[in-house]
């Protein structure tokens, strides 16, 4: 059986889950192996549990008001207890934040292989291997799992979205959880939310460098365009640091790495640490005043200029569509 | 108090990688201890600046070279190094097993963990490393503070971060922001190379590794490179007729 971990908030299944079941699918069609879910969560996981039963015929769901908060020790002992009750071959789950910090632990508890933060994945022989990117994402390898079960974290958008329909069933599993599953206290929590769509989540995202000036000129260039394009909204190191934007908006080796669309880099030199982070996009702009900045190296449409000139030019020429 | 910060030597980023006959080819590369790895160092270090009575080692796994950010380590301040030494490629899987296995042997209480691996690009270590030794685990850690054996820290999250407090023993996986890492002094980097540095054999703790890289390349996708010229407008108005009627992205 193939299992996949879906990933909830608030009730709603996060777009990896469906991410997750197009990968599952291939792999269930190559091995002739059933696909099963499992949906963790406290009381409002119920209503995503329901909605992936539209999609799964078989939807494993644990809740209790102890996994209201997402814990990596939690996570780790439903997934691997399920996993072994249930007879999985495969788990599938999202690299989400949330997914990197547990699939290595199952794996280690299931003394299983994991293949990380995977772009592809082919079966050839009855053997599972995976493409992924190494060496700040300059180099795709391929990697083999070399027994089964096998742990693969799969990175968020890349596969297509599920859009199977099938009339499935809930089947409601109790697990028990021990102390030291809840020995992490999960005080309080500060949410990055803007009112955009996430940055992981969006299929088109618009990132401020250095050379937007300021916090203001961030303000006043990079959120009104990603507004524009309903745009999720990035920034680099540089203007993190700098104390312009949280963390949460980093795009790079050490912030999100994400792979929308449409990636428009604003006035972004395009740093090696920062390409790691969006070089999967299916579309870059860059508009930069130095012809000369990296970032032109990866594009597909550029304009040298200065980015309080285009920015608003480019914004009435959006508003003047359709 | 026993602290061990698991370090790796990587490529430094500007440096140009290249692949040949489906592997990389790292001849000619610069390496450098991986910066992710240097927060580690530097937040043991200003625990124990700021009045906590430890001991820091080092723990590196990986091939000779590696002997370079030791020494690094070792000259930012940490006491001592153990170099478990080889140059088979271990998964991260198989690498916490053997980590963990020194690291209890050491009676260490609290281990710190890069977050993310600038070579393979995986933050797969400290997780599996706190599985292995079944402690407490916080990824992507930007702040942290020790009172007693409790730990209070802050760390990153999918949907922006949050605190968390547990107990000693644990791992903790390093992001930035948790500090800014100081430079080596000439004096420290002297003194550096008179501590102790312990050399294991790799290969009398490794067993199979659990996964095998099949084949590297360089990774390119191809790109258009179309650069638009004229002024602001001009430039502006081809960009979204493009992006609507080739890229069809808007």
């Amino acid at each position: 059986m193939i299992l996949v971990v879906a990933e909830q908030q608030a009730g709603n299944l996060r777009k990896s889950s469906y991410e997750l079941l197009s990968a599952a699918q291939n792999l269930s069609q190559n091995l002739s192996l059933p696909v099963a879910a499992l949906v963790i969560g406290g009381a409002s996981s119920e209503q995503a549990a329901k909605t992936l039963s539209q999609h799964v015929v078989t939807v494993y769901h644990v809740t209790s008001t102890d996994l209201e908060n997402f814990r990596s020790d939690s996570h780790t002992s439903i997934v691997s207890q399920i996993a072994k009750d249930k007879g999985a071959s495969i788990i599938l789950l999202s690299a989400s934040r949330a997914g990197l910090a547990y699939a290595p632990r199952v794996a280690m508890r299931l003394d299983a292989p994991l293949l990380e933060d995977v772009t592809g994945l082919n079966v050839q022989d009855g053997k599972i291997s995976a493409t992924r990117l190494s060496y700040l994402s300059r180099v795709t390898e391929t990697v083999e799992a070399l027994s089964l079960p096998v742990v693969i974290s799969v990175k968020p958008n890349i596969f297509p979205v599920f859009e199977g329909q099938v009339a499935g069933t809930v089947e409601n599993v109790e697990v028990a959880l021990s102390n030291t599953d809840l020995r992490v206290k999960v005080g309080q929590k500060s949410s990055a939310a803007t009112g955009r769509v996430a940055l992981e989540e969006a299929s088109i995202v618009v990132t401020g460098g250095r050379g937007v000036g300021s916090a203001e000129g961030f303000a006043k260039l990079v959120e009104p365009l990603a507004d524009s394009l309903n745009a999720g909204v990035g920034a680099t190191r540089a203007v993190v640091d700098a104390g312009w934007r949280p963390y949460a908006e980093q795009v790079g080796q050490t912030g999100k790495s994400v792979a929308p669309n449409l990636y428009v880099a604003l006035a972004v030199s395009g740093a090696v640490q920062h390409l790691s982070g969006m070089n999967r996009s299916k579309h870059i702009v860059a508009i930069n005043k130095d012809a000369d900045a990296p970032i032109f190296k990866v594009c597909d449409y550029g304009i040298v200029g200065d980015v309080n000139e285009v920015v608003p030019a480019l914004r009435s020429a959006l508003a003047a569509l359709d | 108090m026993k602290i061990a910060c698991i370090i790796k030597q990587v490529p430094d980023a500007e440096a140009r990688i290249k692949a040949a006959g489906g592997a990389v080819d790292l001849e000619g590369v610069t390496f450098v201890i991986d910066g992710m790895d240097e927060y580690g160092v530097e937040q043991a270090l200003r625990l124990r600046e700021g009045g906590l009575d430890a001991e820091i080692f080092v723990l590196a796994l990986g091939p000779k070279r590696f002997e370079e950010a030791i020494r690094t380590a070792l000259a930012m301040g940490a006491d001592r190094a153990i170099h478990l030494e080889g140059d088979m490629a271990l998964d991260p899987i198989s690498q916490a097993k053997i980590l963990a296995q020194v690291i209890q042997k050491e009676g260490a209480e609290l281990v710190f963990v890069g977050g993310k691996e600038a070579d393979w690009d995986s933050a797969a270590l400290g997780a599996a490393l706190a599985e292995a030794l079944g402690w407490a685990f916080s990824d992507w850690t930007t702040e942290m503070g020790v009172e007693g054996s409790s730990l209070t820290l802050t760390h990153d999250t999918d949907d922006g971060s949050e605190t968390l407090s547990f107990n000693l023993p644990a791992v903790i996986s390093t992001q930035q922001g948790l500090n800014e890492p100081r430079y080596p002094t000439l004096p420290n980097i002297m003194k550096a190379k008179r501590k102790p540095v312990d050399k294991v054999n790799l290969s009398e703790l490794a067993s199979a590794g659990k996964t095998q890289v099949l084949k590297q390349e360089i990774q390119s996708k191809e790109r258009r490179h179309t650069i638009l010229t004229g002024d602001a407008q001009e430039a502006a108005s081809k960009l979204v007729q493009l992006l609507r009627q080739e890229a069809k992205v808007i």
